[in-house]
């Protein structure tokens, strides 16, 4: 069998890779950037005194964590307009990404939490710091940046999970690669250069986090 | 003669943990710029006891009345109910804590440490917050270590900065628990020497410690306790030079050597 490799067509639609790639960090920013914010509430509230706060975060990282992202995301996008809620590919696919990386996230901070020693958070106590300073000044920088490793991992796996948009057609890498496929029936060509990129960029988003860490002064 | 109110004054104090009653009823008063030293063996309750005094604990009977003001619990027809974070917040600022282990904040440099209770519980500006922690470090000998983290200072710098940490609050009284004990021995005398010199500048302290020539050294007072009650109390030179309880006399005899 013959296949001699002609890298011209898809060159010629490389700007489409290349927006397509711009595309899924994008998501990827925005929905770690909520997950963030969720799996700290969650972490936070994983740890609490309070068993219905408990109750609350084991609720959500049980529902999110057993579904496949895909089902998530056609769920945002297909079934959440049945109930009135519409929103957009872009808002639904952010919004899944965000609950599924914010269960993830959840469980790395929850073990950040309890890394934090507790006579460093009796201290601020000591002091006069209420919890919730505590909580802020104290617990929250600590923790992060003893899962600031994790929370890189994660920010790699979820920029990797925004492929799973091209099920509901965002134009992100995966979606644009299957159309120039399609287009140019270069397969071997139009897939190795998708590859290259995301491998390109999973490793300077790596190197950048390690840079990031190293920032910070260990402790 | 009236003997003015003690500033710190220690009634009954019951604490359990579970079943296992470790405070057994202490009463204890320190005056202003009294200097107090707790020594006793391994598990009578002196931890415990410092621990209650600056709310880190809940108990379950007496009461702790801080120049003048009854703190930890309020009683409601005669129940005692827990005070709520920000009331025991503000009446935790009020006493200042050294840990055995440190616990600097390890995100915060050595000013920073110091800055963090002056920010945001005394809501200092910044400027007012590190000019305070750049002469409390001064006065612990780290003036130029104040943008140096916890990390990159030896053991006894950075109890030092935690005795500057809980100074720099103006705190009412000072709780030290065996503020040495975590040190290689060649670094316990400049933290000693530390504590002796706010001692001399009329500091409030209630100090735990095992180092009795140090006790004897800065202590106006010393209390033994044993098995969660004060066992004997006096002047230095008395509960060392003559222990008046063979339980005292044993236990020095056993920390001597
Ligand atoms: N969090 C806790 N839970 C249960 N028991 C505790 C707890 N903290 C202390 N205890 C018990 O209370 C008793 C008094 O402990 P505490 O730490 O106050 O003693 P200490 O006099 O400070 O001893 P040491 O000289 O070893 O520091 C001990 O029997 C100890 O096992
Ligand atoms: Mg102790």
């Amino acid at each position: 069998m013959e296949y001699s490799l002609h890298f011209g067509a898809v060159w010629a639609s490389f700007d489409r890779l290349l927006s397509g790639l711009a595309i899924g960090l994008a998501l990827a920013v925005v929905a770690v950037a909520i997950g963030t914010v969720l799996g700290l509430l969650a972490a936070f509230a994983a740890v609490s005194p309070y068993r219905p706060l408990r109750s609350l975060a084991g609720l959500y990282v049980a529902l999110i964590r057993n579904l496949p992202l895909l089902v998530l995301v056609l769920l945002a996008y297909f079934a959440l307009p049945q109930i009135g809620i519409a929103l957009d590919k872009y808002q639904s696919f952010a919004g899944a990404l965000a609950l599924y990386s914010g269960a993830y996230l959840t469980e790395v901070f929850r073990a950040g939490l309890l890394s934090v020693p507790k006579g460093v958070i009796e201290a601020a106590r000591s002091i006069g710091l209420t919890r919730l300073q505590t909580n802020v000044s104290v617990v929250a920088p600590i923790m992060l940046r003893n899962a600031l490793p994790s929370l890189g991992n994660t920010f790699i796996g979820m920029f990797k999970d925004s492929s799973i948009a091209a099920a509901i057609a965002v134009p992100e890498l995966t979606f644009e690669a299957r159309k120039i496929n399609v287009d140019t029936f270069r397969v071997i060509e139009t897939w190795t250069v998708a590859s290259g990129l995301y491998i390109a960029a999973c490793v300077v988003i790596a190197a950048l986090l390690r840079g990031l860490e190293r920032r910070f002064p260990k402790f | 003669m009236n003997k003015p109110q003690p500033l710190l004054a220690i009634r009954g104090l019951t604490k359990q943990f579970g079943a296992v009653e470790v405070l057994k009823g202490v009463d204890l008063d320190l005056d202003q710029g009294d200097v107090v030293s707790i020594i006793g063996s391994s598990g009578s309750g002196k931890t415990t006891l410092l621990r209650c005094v600056n709310l880190l604990e809940e108990y379950q009977g007496g009461d702790i009345v801080l120049d003048g003001e009854t703190i930890g619990y309020r009683s409601v027809n005669g129940r005692r109910h827990r005070l709520g974070d920000r009331a025991l917040s503000r009446q935790r600022a009020m006493t200042g804590m050294v840990f055995q282990s440190f616990n600097l904040f390890p995100h915060l440099s050595a000013a920073g440490n110091v800055m963090l209770g002056l920010r945001k519980v005394l809501k200092l500006p910044k400027a007012e917050a590190r000019a305070i922690a750049e002469t409390w470090l001064a006065r612990v000998g780290l003036a130029a270590r104040a943008d140096h983290y916890p990390s990159q200072l030896s053991g006894g710098q950075q109890q030092r900065v935690a005795i500057a940490r809980a100074l720099a609050m103006n705190p009412k009284l000072v709780l030290l628990d065996e503020v040495t004990s975590a040190l290689d021995p060649e670094l316990v005398q400049e933290v000693l020497n530390t504590v002796k010199g706010i001692a001399e500048d009329g500091a409030t302290l209630l100090i735990v410690t095992h180092e009795m020539r140090f006790a004897r050294d800065v202590s106006s007072r010393v209390v033994f306790m044993e098995q969660g009650r004060i066992h004997e109390e006096g002047p230095a030179a008395e509960i060392f030079g003559n222990p008046k309880s063979a339980r005292l006399a044993e236990f020095l005899r056993n920390t001597r050597h």
